[in-house]
């Protein structure tokens, strides 16, 4: 571990077909709220994101919510991209939404919010991306790295749906690279 | 050869200079062409730039802006790239079935109704609006301004010709928005298109208006802007938001999109929730107690 790294200032976190059994495994294994805010795009198909949220928050304890347009997210929050829109982050770390065109085939896209989060973030960023059944994430995740973050990509082998990770560690490659159960440590680790 | 001299330009340097040169851009086309963007979100703005760069395959946003300093005639297809947001028939169908039930009963109470939607894009909304007017019976007394700043957008808002494939999900926000015939009542299909009946325009006037620069031109009982407001800062946001208030009458209606946030515009306060969750909004600022 590079004992000189500044501290994170965030967690983004991207997920595709399986992603709520996912995060709720990522999530509940928590054993305490990060100090860091930790941001979620998560392609649910679903027209209201709400519900998802309160899914999440019972089942891991954390505090989990829709992130709000020009919000500036807080530490130890989880937020979740709206449906039909994608989530950046602004330069000054507040949120931004925007109805440009799907990225690969997803609105709210990975690469959107992994992208915008990686120039705003830079070498205090760490990327988390899970299950998926989409190339959606790889992109965002090569921003991430290019820009000095961290990246974690769940194991295809262990993923319930094995493509987005493994299209992520093809274009991108990661830092970390494990099953989804050892995650959670992982981010406690990183997050002190 | 000098390329091996020194550090090798790494990828986070590029991201340091496609900032500076979106900057330039920006400053490129306010001071040559008087388009403004400088009150624009960032980090959108920057990723329709770099869109621009690979839809006009020019190298970098520094050749952009070289070429639209110089080509006038570049500017109008620059500006409907930045501009286009997408939008469909009747988004969102709950706003427009809260809009049917609960706006336009107060609208039939004037003798005449104007209308403003800004930001009309390619007009999706625009028709969807005239013709649950029509179904109320107040379309006639109607005056809808569809305004936008990109003339571009505007021709092919007045088209009214949208991909076929977009009809069935057309169809069922209709039907979800409390339509009372069927969709295809108001087009008709060919090919791979459906063009709507231009009697849903009689009352429409298509008008190129800036949000940015650009000040009040009616009395307004109604201002749809839906998604336009998420690509401005907090300082345009709040400019725009002044603007609908002082256009709309005391009593008149400002919709917005459905997770748009208004709570750090001080022009907001004169905004009162009608219902807060679909993002609809009474004005009133200057009402009698």
């Amino acid at each position: 571990m590079n004992a000189v790294a500044s501290p994170l200032l965030a967690v983004v976190v991207g997920c595709s077909a399986g992603g709520l059994a996912a995060l709720q495994l990522l999530l509940g294994g928590l054993r305490r709220p990060l100090q860091v805010p930790m941001v979620v795009v998560c392609h649910s198909g679903s027209e209201d994101m709400r519900l998802f949220c309160e899914l999440l928050a019972t089942r891991s304890g954390l505090p989990v919510r829709e992130a709000e347009e020009r919000q500036l997210p807080e530490p130890g929050q989880v937020y979740v991209a709206p449906s039909g829109y994608h989530l950046l982050v602004e330069r000054d770390g507040r949120f931004a939404l925007s109805v440009d065109p799907r990225v690969a085939f997803s609105r709210p896209s990975i690469d959107v919010l992994f992208e915008s989060a990686a120039e705003t973030w830079r070498g205090r960023l760490l990327a988390v991306l899970l299950t998926g059944a989409n190339s959606d994430g790889a992109r965002g995740c090569q921003r991430v790295r290019e820009l000095g973050g961290r990246v974690v990509v769940e194991d295809p082998r262990t993923a319930q749906v094995p493509t987005m990770p493994a299209a992520a560690l093809e274009l991108a490659g990661a830092d970390h690279c494990l099953p989804l159960a050892d995650i959670p440590s992982l981010l406690e680790t990183l997050c002190p | 050869m000098a390329a091996e001299i020194g550090p090798p330009a790494n990828r986070s340097g590029r991201a340091e200079i496609d900032d500076i040169e979106v900057d330039a851009f920006v400053q490129a086309m306010a001071r040559r062409h008087g388009y403004d963007f400088s009150g624009y979100a960032p980090s959108s703005l920057k990723r329709r730039v770099l869109q621009l760069v690979q839809t006009l395959d020019v190298a970098h946003v520094g050749e952009l802006t070289a070429r639209v300093l110089r080509d006038d005639a570049m500017v109008p297809q620059v500006i409907a790239k930045l501009s286009v947001p997408v939008s469909e028939m009747f988004r969102n169908p709950a706003v427009f079935r809260k809009l049917r039930d609960e706006v336009f009963p107060v609208l039939a109470s004037y003798p005449h109704i104007n209308i403003w939607q800004a930001g009309c894009a390619h007009g999706q909304e625009v028709y969807s609006l005239a013709i649950l007017l029509k179904e109320a019976g107040l379309y006639e007394r109607c005056q809808i301004y569809a305004t936008d700043f990109s003339d571009e957008a505007l021709v092919r808002a007045q088209e009214g010709i949208f991909p076929i494939r977009d009809a069935r999900l057309y169809s069922e926000n209709y039907r979800a928005a409390g339509g009372r015939h069927t969709l295809s009542d108001y087009y008709h299909a060919r090919y791979d298109f459906m063009k709507l009946d231009a009697r849903l325009k009689e009352r429409v006037t298509f008008a190129n208006h800036n949000l940015v620069c650009d000040g009040v031109f009616c009395e307004a009982q109604l201002i749809l802007c839906r998604n336009v407001l998420i690509y401005f800062s907090d300082a345009l946001q709040d400019r725009v938001l002044g603007l609908f208030r002082d256009s709309l009458g005391r009593g008149g209606f400002l919709c917005l999109g459905n997770r748009e946030s208004i709570r750090f515009a001080p022009s907001a306060r004169g905004f009162v929730p009608l219902d807060a969750e679909l993002r609809l909004y009474r004005n009133n600022a200057g009402a009698a107690a």
